[in-house]
């Protein structure tokens, strides 16, 4: 196993629910209470020293229990190495810390995965909708049961009639 | 630049006239602006909510998604070819990177070797690509301080480069050229010699662009010591690409996490010191100078080959034989209509594009189609950082860093 998975998996052990390392790329699950205890560890540690923010995503999986799956992407500058911290969320608390205070940039990336998943972050500074209008009420539509084609707000905006030549 | 220091100068009452003391007490509270979303400056259509005391930014807010279009969820309903053109519509200014990047993240997921000959054409495109973007990025930002002759001198030999793209593709923006796998089809010894051509004849016109501006005390003034950020900062908000390294960090992906033929390629990363906009700008121009030396040792460097790997259950077949071999045609119709079988999966493969580290992040369950594909976009995660970095500065220091972010809106709001 990647030497950072082992030291992740013997230092939170009861945390640490799945650990994969696919194509190069190393990827960590925990426990949604373990979250921040992890991120912590990941940015502050002087062996992980993960101190640049990729990316935070988010994956729907209607069938599973716990439906969603929220992904952090890390970067160390210092120890070019590169981490991936998952955490599972289910439906009915959709809730997950918020990473804000750790890096700064985690700011617009967690609106962004709220106002396209419908996650909230505790302790986030300002959580509204980013890219989708303040109110907009159709839900997220990245979420697996959203119609790519909108749930029909859009046909009922109002359109001007063409002007006669 | 103190934002305080600045403050308690602007309200000292002149000593040489007192009776300005006596002055009734003038009403003084905050004022909301909007800037945008028609604002020539914003690059597109961005909105920033300003709060200002005098002409100074207190806080501004950016509200975005105006050109949001919802691409990530069309790439859950299209196969990973269909998807290549869609990225074209990201960074519309550089197609070119993004094809790239998205290209470079599937084949990681499908762990396909690309032949040598396609990473030197892919090396050789993008770095082209890249003088084009900073060029347009030069030229719009002059234009937003004030400086129009630089605008001109930039699109003349943008023009050079996008008709070259041109001959190449088919198209000068919307490019979609590079292939899983490969490249659509290889550079003719025409396409060669125009591009050594404008090797020798573009470096002394970096010259010409350094000439306006760098004597210039306009361009001097609203660019040294502006939307200052420590390396510290910069890190923790997420920059990339030249924003980043105008702090001083010499992140670049191209040295970091080195991929295609840059490897084989000798060339520095220019990295600033200030953190300024000058910096910023310094190190812009600079690469220019590197991307010309790339694309000369690349074309001394390659050597003939296939342009597309050997994969024929992934990679699509040449146009020529499509139209004349039943066997590619069926190869090309199920390509199109069902897919090829990507392995169940997740990767984050990013690339080094000119305005900064440009990610997607894909998960796959096995299929045609992408389960779910996020793109980490540089312009989106810039204007997290853009209250910070404003905060004290004037009114017209915003258009400045609009333009120092080098900010698209079709990737930040995709």
């Amino acid at each position: 196993m990647h030497p950072l998975l082992l030291r992740v998996q013997h230092t939170f052990s009861a945390g640490v629910t799945n650990v994969s390392d696919w194509r190069g790329d190393v990827s960590v699950t925990v426990t949604r209470d373990k979250l921040r205890e992890v991120a912590q560890f990941l940015r502050d540690d002087p062996g992980m020293d993960f101190d640049y923010i990729v990316h935070v995503s988010s994956v729907d999986w209607p069938d599973d229990e716990e439906r969603f799956e929220v992904v952090w992407e890390f970067y160390s500058i210092r120890k070019r190495q590169r981490i991936r911290l998952k955490t599972r969320v289910p439906e009915a608390d959709c809730v997950v810390d918020s990473l804000t205070d750790l890096w700064r940039g985690a700011d617009f990336m967690e609106r962004e995965v709220y106002d396209m998943m419908g996650i909230r972050f505790r302790n986030h500074p300002d959580l509204r909708r980013i890219l989708m209008p303040d109110d907009y009420t159709e839900g997220y539509p990245l979420r697996k049961d959203f119609p790519l084609r909108g749930k029909g707000w859009r046909d009922t905006f109002d359109f001007l009639d063409e002007v006669p030549r | 630049m103190a934002f305080e220091d600045q403050r308690t100068t602007v309200y000292k009452v002149n000593p040489e006239h007192p009776e300005s003391e006596t002055l009734p007490t003038l009403r003084t509270e905050e004022l909301l602006l909007n800037m945008g979303p028609q604002h020539p400056s914003t690059h597109g259509v961005l909105k920033v909510i300003l709060e200002l005391e005098g002409e100074r930014l207190v806080k501004s807010t950016p509200v975005m998604g105006y050109l949001h279009r919802g691409v990530e969820k069309l790439a859950e309903d299209g196969t990973y070819h269909q998807f290549i053109p869609h990225t074209d519509r990201l960074d519309y200014v550089c197609a070119m990177y993004n094809n790239f990047a998205y290209c470079r993240a599937v084949e990681k997921l499908l762990n396909l070797q690309v032949p040598e000959r396609a990473e030197y054409l892919r090396t050789i495109v993008a770095e082209v690509q890249r003088i084009i973007g900073h060029q347009f990025w030069l030229s719009a930002q002059a234009l937003d301080i004030g400086a129009m002759t630089v605008f001109f001198y930039c699109f003349r030999d943008r023009e050079i480069l996008l008709d070259w793209f041109d001959e190449l593709c088919g198209a000068r923006l919307t490019t979609s050229w590079y292939r899983i796998g490969g490249v659509e089809r290889d550079l003719t010894p025409t396409l060669i010699d125009k591009l050594k051509q404008f090797l020798d004849y573009f470096p002394p016109k970096i010259d010409e662009y350094q000439v306006f501006l760098e004597k210039n005390r306009i361009w001097l003034g609203r660019t040294k010591g502006v939307a200052v950020i420590s390396a510290e900062d910069a890190v923790s908000f997420g920059l990339s690409g030249p924003v980043l390294r105008g702090s001083g960090v010499d992140y670049d992906l191209r040295k970091y996490e080195p991929y295609s033929a840059y490897p084989k390629c000798e060339f520095s990363v220019p990295v600033g010191k200030n953190g300024d906009t000058y910096d910023r700008y310094w190190i812009r121009v600079m690469e220019l100078y590197e991307s010309v030396k790339i694309i000369r040792q690349c074309l001394e460097q390659m050597q003939d080959g296939p342009i597309m790997a050997d994969a024929p259950s992934v990679t699509l077949p040449p146009k020529e034989r499509v139209f004349t071999n039943l066997e590619a045609m069926i190869q090309q119709f199920k390509l199109f209509s069902q897919g090829f079988d990507a392995p169940p999966g997740e990767i984050y493969c990013g690339t080094e594009a000119h305005k900064g580290e440009l990610g997607f992040h894909i998960v796959s369950t096995g299929g045609g189609k992408p389960y779910r594909l996020k793109i980490r976009a540089p312009s989106f995660i810039h204007m997290g950082a853009f209250d910070h970095m404003a905060k004290g500065y004037m009114i017209s220091d915003a258009c400045t860093i609009f333009g120092t972010y080098d900010i698209v809106m079709g990737e930040c709001d995709r």
